[in-house]
């Protein structure tokens, strides 16, 4: 999982030299004042051999089995590099059970575009890496659940954490570059020093450390993740200390968690903004979470041209710009700053997605979410429900309405 | 981080950085995992140059030539600190 609210730092660094004048021609004269989308994420497909906790795919996604083919993708691909967009996510699920990823790089690499492959891991293979890499795929982003073996296997139930450390080794001989991205939650974060230093240790350029935000699965399994105060002050303490010792050599990013905060996340940069997410089966999405909410029906690839699903479709006219804001959003001085928050936590804290994202203390339900970070701090270690693994029998209970909490399979 | 030599080494952009045209932002861009950094038209004129071969004085030569400018150096020299502040540089 990748936290795309921030995707894009529109820097304009300085003018060093006397700058002449910017071109102003070309493009644009009668284009809409909607601006083009930048980021392309592309879940290829649902499956996935890991079964985490925290995922963000749809709790429901066992009923969404139709994936785009090889020749629908490669349309995507183009109309979207059409309208702007240049940076691409490979994502998922696993994007490595499909097989024709290389083919997919291969066409966004001569599209121009930046391609991000965001995985697991498994099945990346010394062969694979090397296709892809001929392919010309710019950059991996592998995850990992922790430092340690057993809470890495527990967490994503399955026996995987050997096998990660030797896929970083590839990816970094292989000359990637590399971002390691760790979720983390109430049972890693006490292990951020060891999560930091194995990143030192596999080369990774990057590492996100990216506490869990609760949608899809990591909502269903909210009260067993949700760390305390304590917990997240210790670790940004931690990562602190080492961007001063070890800053040059690995960025850290530390994603906080908003329910720990007083205004909301900037989601996706504004509905419809930068972001446009084409979901497996070929729904477009302004969000990688908006299938949670309901009333919108997302455009499908297969029978809408990009453009119009960007700049005409209901879907991605929503919640654009301010005029479906409510009080206080409405006539809040913040309102271009955060654009009233996330719309899919709004709906699922307050039950109307056109509310204010309640992690701000401005909203009048910010209490909810008060109490759910003071039911983590009171409830200790033990936890009464047992915890919901990803997996497909999960999925289609959770679809018509039960899960059997606590079967990893 | 050592600075010993700076001013006499010569500039190269990281690998994990590349510098493209976007019709659609009218601008070069420079492009890196899940991110991009739009450049106003002086910074790509020296990150353009920025390609393994001139050090600084050799880049402040080039693009007095080019521009027809003289006396740009200090600005010059001030956007290669701060690239490389932002780890763009080599």
């Amino acid at each position: 999982m990748t936290d795309l609210s921030t995707p894009v730092s529109p820097v304009s660094p300085g003018s060093p030299v006397s700058p002449g004048s910017q071109a102003q021609a070309g493009a644009g004269a009668s284009a809409p004042k909607i601006a083009p989308p930048l980021w392309l994420l592309a879940e290829l497909t649902y499956r996935c051999p890991l079964h985490c906790v925290f995922c963000y795919n749809p709790t429901d996604y066992a009923t969404h089995r139709d994936e785009l083919d090889t020749e629908q993708w490669k349309k995507v691909l183009r109309e979207a590099r059409a309208l702007g967009a240049v940076q691409l996510g490979f994502s998922g699920g696993e994007p490595l059970l499909r097989d024709d990823l290389e083919q997919l790089v291969d066409e966004a690499h001569r599209l121009g575009f930046y391609t991000n492959l965001i995985t697991s891991g498994i099945g990346l293979t010394d062969a694979r890496l090397g296709a892809l890499k001929e392919a010309g795929l710019d950059h991996i982003q592998l995850s990992f659940q922790d430092s340690t073996q057993q809470m890495n296997d527990f967490l994503s139930s399955t026996k995987t954490f050997d096998l990660k450390k030797r896929v970083a080794d590839s990816i970094k001989r292989h000359g990637f570059p590399m971002v390691l991205n760790c979720v983390l939650h109430r049972y890693n974060l006490p292990h951020v020093e060891k999560i930091i230093d194995m990143a030192l240790a596999l080369g990774a350029e990057y590492l996100e450390l990216a506490n869990t935000q609760y949608y899809g699965w990591a909502h269903a399994n909210r009260d067993q993740l949700m760390p305390t105060r304590e917990q997240l002050e210790h670790a940004e303490a931690v990562v602190a200390r080492y961007r001063k010792t070890h800053g040059d050599k690995c960025r850290i990013f530390f994603v906080v968690p908003d329910y720990f905060e007083n205004r909301p996340k900037a989601c996706m940069n504004g509905w419809g903004s930068v972001f446009l997410g084409v979901a497996p089966d070929g729904a477009a999405l302004p969000c990688h979470t908006a299938r949670s909410l309901p009333g919108l029906t997302f455009p499908n690839v297969k029978d809408t041209p990009l453009r119009d699903i960007w700049y005409d479709s209901d879907a991605f006219n929503r919640f654009r710009g301010n005029a479906w804001m409510k009080e206080p959003c409405r006539s809040c001085d913040e309102r271009t700053r955060d654009f009233g928050g996330c719309r899919c936590q709004a709906y699922l804290l307050t039950g109307d997605a056109t509310n204010a994202d309640p992690v701000c203390d401005l909203s009048p339900m910010h209490e909810q979410v008060v109490n759910v970070v003071r039911r983590a701090a009171s409830a200790g270690d033990v936890r009464e429900q047992p915890i919901l693994f990803r997996n497909d029998a999960n999925s289609r209970q959770l679809a018509s309405g039960h899960a059997d909490k606590g079967n990893p399979r | 981080m050592s600075d010993t030599n700076r001013s006499s080494a010569v500039l190269k952009l990281r690998p994990l950085f590349r510098m493209q045209w976007e019709a659609a932002q009218e601008s070069f861009v420079l492009l890196y995992p899940e991110g991009m950094v739009k450049l106003n038209q002086s910074a790509a004129e020296i990150l353009k140059r920025c390609d393994g071969t001139r050090d600084v004085a050799a880049l402040v030569a080039d693009i007095e030539a080019a521009f027809n400018a003289t006396g740009i150096a200090p600005e010059i020299e001030a956007f290669v600190a701060e690239a490389r502040r932002r780890g763009w540089l080599e």
